[in-house]
């Protein structure tokens, strides 16, 4: 599991702060911080469908499953993604 | 406090158009020094009621319209669009502007953006671009590509993010080359160019930089869409402009804008719009709407997303530093 949360925090910082981490926690909003729009979850979305071998499908586009680090760790889990 | 309803959006029509024809004189004469307006004609009732309201600022003879085709448009823009000029008696001329278009390899680049996801897309093929529903509970926008093939099939793919961004970025050509024309006409005109989104469209970035979002003026940008159907009968619009539904006319399949930018049609987004502007509570944006308030809720969050989105559409190139001896802003009274 922090292997996962490790590899999505290194994917967010690196795509969207320009590598800088300005505090970033495992439960903060991505929305709610500015930090990733609609274009934003459609990298986020390719990034997760490639790195973990998954199809994610529109009805799973919810930010209780994308929109912080410890939602989409929870989520992979839940797609049978392990550490 | 007053119910609120459709017709709170009512406006003034006559007090409207004599501020925005007052703001127009002062504007060209005072803060722009030119002599006219070029004018886009697309058809639809934006750059209608833009040209009306130019007419009665500075005359028929200052007013100059574009009516720009491709080979994706509907027939009726152009012929909708001249019936406007001819009804203001405005000099008008088309541009095709097709063959820019296949110089800059726009149709070629569009179909490659489109076969990353439906590989057999081609000739023959018409296509459009949509998004997401709001009013369906869907809280992210996603946008996929819907095609119909030769034969009548029509397919639907949720896009990847090159292909999202090659389509944009392809279809961008269309309103850059518009208004690469319009910019070439007022320069040997020594006109100025009228930008013509309303309000919904300014406030929500809904327009290309450097494209239609580019404009000396913009006169009907703080009305809602509502708002400026009034003007329009009030000018006296003539009614098939007043009475067609709004298309972006971008794409080679009839496309309205709620499948591609908004969330609702735009009655719908006016009121929710309005009632986030004025504070109103959810559940009276609802009733007026005929919508629920979650639903309510949801356009708003989706109308703040937006703007954070496209406020770097409205910006000027970003300095490091302000260099004092220049102003990009003239008195606004």
């Amino acid at each position: 599991m922090s292997d996962i949360k490790t590899s999505v925090r290194n994917f967010i910082v690196e795509t969207f702060l320009f590598g800088q981490d300005d505090g970033l926690t495992e439960e903060a909003s991505f929305l709610a911080n500015g930090f990733v729009d609609s274009t934003g979850v459609i990298e986020l979305v390719a990034h997760l469908e490639k790195t973990y071998q998954i199809k994610i499908k529109d009805e799973d586009l919810l930010p209780q499953n994308l929109d912080s680090i410890n939602a989409i760790a929870a989520y992979l889990q839940r797609r049978g993604v392990s550490a | 406090m007053s119910t609120f309803t459709r017709d709170s959006l009512n406006i003034d029509a006559a007090g409207e158009t004599a501020r925005i024809v007052q703001a127009l004189r002062r504007q060209l004469s005072q803060d722009l020094k030119r002599r006219g307006l070029v004018i886009g004609l697309s058809g639809g009732i934006d750059s209608t009621v833009t040209a009306a309201l130019a007419v009665r600022a500075l005359g028929k003879d200052k007013v100059f319209g574009i009516l720009m085709p491709e080979r994706h448009s509907e027939a009726e823009s152009s012929s909708l669009g001249q019936k406007v000029a001819d009804s203001l008696g405005i000099t008008c001329i088309e541009e095709n502007i097709t063959g820019i278009l296949e110089s800059l390899r726009f149709y070629q680049r569009y179909d490659d953006a489109i076969r990353e996801v439906i590989p057999t897309f081609g000739r023959g093929w018409i296509s459009k671009l949509v998004i997401g529903s709001i009013s369906s509970g869907q809280q992210y926008t996603t946008f996929s590509i819907v095609a119909q093939a030769p034969n009548g099939t029509i397919i639907r793919e949720r896009l990847s993010l090159n292909a999202y961004l090659g389509i944009v970025a392809a279809t961008n050509f269309k309103q850059r080359t518009r208004k690469m024309l319009e910019y070439y006409h007022a320069d040997r005109l020594n006109y100025a160019v009228a930008g013509t989104p309303n309000r919904l469209e300014y406030d929500q970035g809904f327009f290309v930089k450097n494209g239609d979002g580019s404009a000396d003026v913009k006169p009907i940008a703080h009305l809602y869409k509502t708002q400026v159907y009034v003007l329009a009968a009030h000018l006296g619009v003539p009614v098939e402009i007043r009475e067609r539904p709004p298309t972006t006319d971008t794409y080679s399949m009839p496309q309205g804008q709620d499948e591609f930018y908004f969330a609702l049609p735009h009655g719908q987004m006016d009121l929710c719009l309005y009632g986030k502007n004025h504070n109103i509570p959810a559940d009276a944006v609802a009733a007026a709407a005929g919508l629920d308030a979650a639903t309510v809720k949801r356009v708003w969050e989706d109308i703040d997303r937006k703007r954070t989105t496209t406020r770097y559409l409205h910006l000027s190139p970003l300095l490091v530093e302000k260099v004092n001896e220049v102003s990009t802003t003239p008195n606004i009274s």
